[in-house]
């Protein structure tokens, strides 16, 4: 028989010994990390707490769009005035979540319009006289499109703003980085930088209301109508009829966003 | 709030990126181009920048460390950006710069240079004491074997690190490049080619600055510049040049003819509010005046005193270029609305977050960095630890 001598075969068992205890304490230490990374995540569901309910509102059977009747708008700012009361928005120039237009066009130029926006029409329009005949003068509401394929959900680097299964683009404030990648992604001006938190806001549809039955506070507010919202997952939604009897048009269709602001009315020269 | 003329959307009125955002460009260019020209010598095989070789890597790293702070400072809340890397959103290519930084500097320059200092490093850690013996030991991670075969693996396989560094400098800039060029709300930024001009413009910036630091450096040192080297880099200096002038006047040309919605716009801005910058400092002084200045002594016959004195400026005017290339894009892009009917300025300040004195501290701690580095890994050849 072969026979190992004494020291080697001590060595021998020794390291075998080591070999299991090594392996062993792989094993643990790798089910401890996969369990403490499932604890830490269960951990953060905790800790984030319920969301609030809307018992009555199901997210799979929305999907919502906007009518903005650029013919019906008088411009009297109400919806500016009743969006930044109702959301909370900074009182100071420079930050809307919704802002009107006026745009007066030579007809024959419409390529060189004069609009305005005097604090976004917090105030309304002061009057302007404008000497030339022949000119067209009407106004924009303009809000967040809440776009299908919206380039600023694209460029967010953690995701922090998202579309919602029911078409709505939101905010995690306890999320975004403020890095302003998506405020220079939107193509049509409808992000800012709130100066109180130094993340990003927009319009939200009114999300807290929308999920409570409530209309957004934009068209809840406007004296004739000229902004309509609708459901286009119910087949009972008048909106879709609307859509259908009448010529609408979305900002900048060039872009390709899969904007859902329909404008009826909406003259060529907007922008 | 800038001095408004025409329309801007209402929320237009705040410029969102600062000069911040021009350095970090500008800074990630130096440090794509200062590799690439280091690797000019270990992969091209051109042997007569070799003097420059290790500068070249150590101003890379340099500016690189220095790379996100600018970004980290105009954050709205910094101390969330890790979570770029936790929980990266796929779609944005902001999202992927912590990988692609992390690649670079981890797996390109930090090896590469590793590799290349690990004979100094042996030497340097037998020839000392006390705490700076102990600084070299964790440098060379305790390995002291310096056979010749050990150093022809190593020699291999910096030379394959290097082979793969040359795409991964092309991915960092060429990606920053990206990060403007597909806005497709910002026809100023919104052009493929964007990538391609950032590249070059990373290449011409990085050669003139390391040829820059490398002249200063030898005469803060008292050693005699190597005047074929710096012959050879302010060649490649030219041609990178003209490729990037040629590739952004195809751009500007391609501009003005398809004329789209946006020219009127961009053409007024040009005229008006982004003149000084963008003729005057980026195309006449940062650009022209240098290619020709470079091209002078290609032409005419004048001693190595005057070529060096010509490199040494034309050398600091492509900085300026390529600087005001920098701005001209990302503050340019934010002085007129989308809504194309209305224009504003940018007002810089200078003790704020965002202003002019964090941007000059910004650039010149890569410098600070790279006097450290110098000391502890010197980058002459030929002379470092030469008495070990």
């Amino acid at each position: 028989m072969h026979r190992v001598p004494h020291a080697a075969r001590a060595e021998a068992v020794g390291d075998a010994v080591t070999e299991t205890g090594r392996r062993e304490f792989l094993l643990q230490t790798g089910r401890l990390l996969i369990l403490s990374g499932a604890a830490s995540a269960a951990w953060d569901a905790v800790v984030a707490g319920e969301p609030s309910r809307s018992p009555n509102y199901a997210v799979s059977e929305h999907w919502w769009a906007m009518v903005i009747d650029v013919e019906k708008c008088i411009g009297c700012g109400s919806c500016v005035r009743a969006c930044k009361a109702e959301n909370n928005v900074p009182l100071e120039p420079y930050y809307f979540r919704t802002w009107v237009e006026r745009y007066i066009v030579d007809p024959e130029d419409p390529e060189h319009p004069i609009v305005d926006s005097p604090n976004g029409a917090y105030d309304g329009f002061p009057e302007r006289s404008v000497k030339r005949a022949n000119i067209k003068t009407f106004f924009v509401p303009k809000l967040c499109n809440h776009c299908s394929h919206s380039p600023c959900t694209q460029v967010c680097p953690v995701g922090a703003t998202f579309e919602s299964p029911d078409g709505v683009v939101l905010i995690d404030k306890e999320r975004c980085l403020g890095c302003r990648y998506c405020v220079q992604a939107c193509p049509y001006g409808c992000r800012f930088i709130d100066p109180r938190t130094s993340t990003a806001d927009k319009c939200t549809l009114c999300y807290h209301r929308l999920t409570k039955g409530l209309l957004p506070a934009c068209v809840e507010v406007c004296p004739v109508g000229a902004r309509q919202i609708g459901n286009l997952k119910d087949p009972n939604d008048p909106m879709h009829e609307y859509l259908r009897t009448h010529k609408v048009q979305v900002l900048k269709p060039q872009m390709a966003t899969g904007a859902k602001n329909y404008y009826n009315g909406l003259d060529g020269s907007v922008r | 709030m800038g001095t408004v003329q025409g329309y801007m959307y209402p929320n237009e009125m705040e410029l969102q990126w600062s000069i911040l955002i021009v350095l970090y460009p500008f800074i990630t260019g130096l440090v794509a181009g200062a590799f690439i020209l280091a690797s000019l010598e270990r992969v091209f095989n051109v042997h007569v920048v070799k003097p420059t070789y290790r500068l070249a890597l150590l101003t890379a790293l340099a500016f690189l460390l220095v790379a996100p702070l600018p970004l980290q400072l105009h954050l709205g809340h910094p101390e969330r950006s890790f979570e770029m890397y936790l929980t990266p959103h796929t779609t944005s290519a902001m999202a992927m710069f912590g990988f692609v930084y992390l690649w670079y500097l981890m797996v390109v320059l930090v090896l590469e240079i590793w590799l290349d200092y690990r004979r100094d490093l042996v030497l340097a850690w037998k020839a000392s004491r006390g705490i700076m013996r102990a600084f070299y030991v964790v440098l060379t991670l305790g390995s002291d074997n310096i056979s010749p075969g050990a150093l022809a693996v190593d020699d291999k396989f910096g030379r394959f690190i290097t082979i793969i560094g040359i795409p991964s400098a092309f991915l960092l800039h060429g990606y920053v490049g990206f990060i403007f060029g597909s806005i497709k709300a910002n026809p100023w930024w919104s052009t493929p080619l964007m990538p391609i001009v950032f590249l070059f413009s990373a290449i011409v910036s990085g050669i003139a600055l390391v040829m820059l630091t490398y002249m200063g450096l030898s005469k803060l040192t008292r050693r005699t510049i190597d005047i074929p080297c710096v012959d050879t880099i302010s060649r490649y200096l030219m041609y990178a040049f003209i490729v990037d002038f040629s590739l952004e006047l195809v751009d500007l040309i391609h501009r003005i003819y398809e004329a789209d919605e946006s020219f009127k716009a961009l053409d007024f801005m040009v005229h008006t509010r982004l003149y000084t910058s963008q003729i005057v400092l980026q195309m006449l002084v940062g650009t022209v005046l240098p290619i020709a200045m470079l091209a002078t002594p290609q032409l005419v016959q004048m001693p190595a005193k005057w070529r060096l004195r010509i490199y040494a400026v034309a050398g600091c005017l492509t900085l300026v270029g390529i600087f005001a290339m920098r701005w001209n894009v990302v503050i340019g892009g934010q002085l007129f609305s989308k809504s194309f009917l209305g224009y504003t300025t940018y007002k810089l300040q200078f003790a704020t977050r965002e202003g002019l004195g964090a941007s000059i501290a910004l650039l010149l701690l890569p410098f600070a960095i790279l006097a450290a580095l110098v000391r502890l890994l010197p980058p002459w050849p030929d002379e470092s630890w030469k008495n070990a």
